[in-house]
């Protein structure tokens, strides 16, 4: 992760993409959402979806898997080139999930964020918030999910 | 949301609680759910694998001081309450979004889960008289009684009757 301190608001990142396969859809909607238009491909298509679709909750899950990753390969990159990467520390939350249409079974989304405000926390002068818009685009170029998540990112030692 | 009148009937015909039945200020408590440390890190090992919700011993060096669950695992398990406890017995179109969500506290192995849902206020718009929207607010509260993870969401919900609501 880059320090507070490097960062701007405007930055863009692109976290990758992630397919949703027919058996991971049902996999994780067996666990944490066993709704039928999750669950089988009958019930869909008479559902509201009209196909077999992936839980709101399975889509943010495979974009934060994208975004570790990112972050695991940015680490490694900036600790080859002999720099310490910044800490993150656990974030207090979201706002604005938003599931803008269903991400059918063999769809394929692409997840990128963009920074959209930074402050620095003067309680504790180590850290900066940083707000970050990250939206997910299918196949199709629709975009399916949108999110707004804030990070505690660890600033320069002055 | 995709919009096929008919076919959501067909769907729900079955189901229990209807848009007319949520009342503002009404309270509902679903759960418990146990957590168990191997559900823990086999979330995190696919979804978000970092060292606080894979690993014992790295975890107690980071700033939650222990292993705890991904805060995405969270959302899940109180998906999984609400599943359980409301959207398998109700006419629920599932949800348009989430207007926010506050991890409060970690979620540890072992813990409890409940929610605990109000119902803050609810609307049926005139463009889509078969449903209407309901706003909620869900604590996930742990054994000890302490709020793990806030959210406020609205939930889509299909009347009991289309005709009438026409």
């Amino acid at each position: 992760m880059k320090f507070f301190d490097d960062i701007r608001i405007g930055d863009l990142r692109e976290f990758g993409k992630h397919t949703f396969t027919v058996e991971e859809i049902k996999r994780f909607a067996e666990s944490f959402d066993p709704q039928p238009f999750h669950l089988d491909e009958e019930a869909a298509k008479r559902s509201h979806f009209g196909a077999l679709c992936a839980s709101g909750w399975h889509t943010t899950a495979a974009c934060m898997r994208l975004i570790v990753d990112y972050h695991k390969r940015l680490a490694a990159e900036m600790i080859a080139r002999g720099e310490q990467p910044a800490k993150i520390g656990p974030s207090p939350g979201f706002t604005n999930l938003k599931w803008l249409k269903p991400v059918y079974a063999g769809d394929t989304v692409a997840f990128a964020s963009e920074v959209f405000e930074m402050r620095p926390m003067a309680s504790r002068p180590q850290w900066g918030v940083v707000r970050m818009r990250t939206i997910g685009t299918n196949q199709k170029g629709e975009r399916v999910y949108e999110i707004e998540n804030t990070a505690f990112i660890e600033r320069r030692a002055a | 949301m995709l919009d096929r009148g008919a076919a959501i009937f067909n769907l729900f015909a079955m189901s229990r609680i209807y848009f007319e039945d949520f009342v503002a200020g009404a309270v509902t408590i679903y759960g418990p759910r146990t957590v168990t440390r191997q559900e823990i890190i086999a979330f995190a090992s696919e979804f978000d694998p970092q060292p606080m919700h894979l690993d014992e011993e790295a975890a107690k060096k980071t700033m939650l001081g222990g292993l705890s669950a991904s805060g995405w695992h969270s959302c899940a398990i109180m998906m999984r309450l609400l599943c359980d406890g409301l959207a398998l017995h109700s006419s629920s179109m599932g949800a348009p979004g989430v207007d926010e969500v506050k991890w409060l506290k970690p979620v540890r192995p072992g813990d409890s889960l409940s929610a605990r849902v109000t119902v803050l206020d609810k609307r049926a718009p005139k463009t889509r008289p078969h449903m209407g929207f309901v706003q909620f607010r869900c604590e996930m509260l742990n054994q000890h009684g302490e709020v793990v993870l806030e959210a406020n969401y609205p939930g889509m919900f299909a009347k009991r009757n289309r005709e009438a609501a026409e």
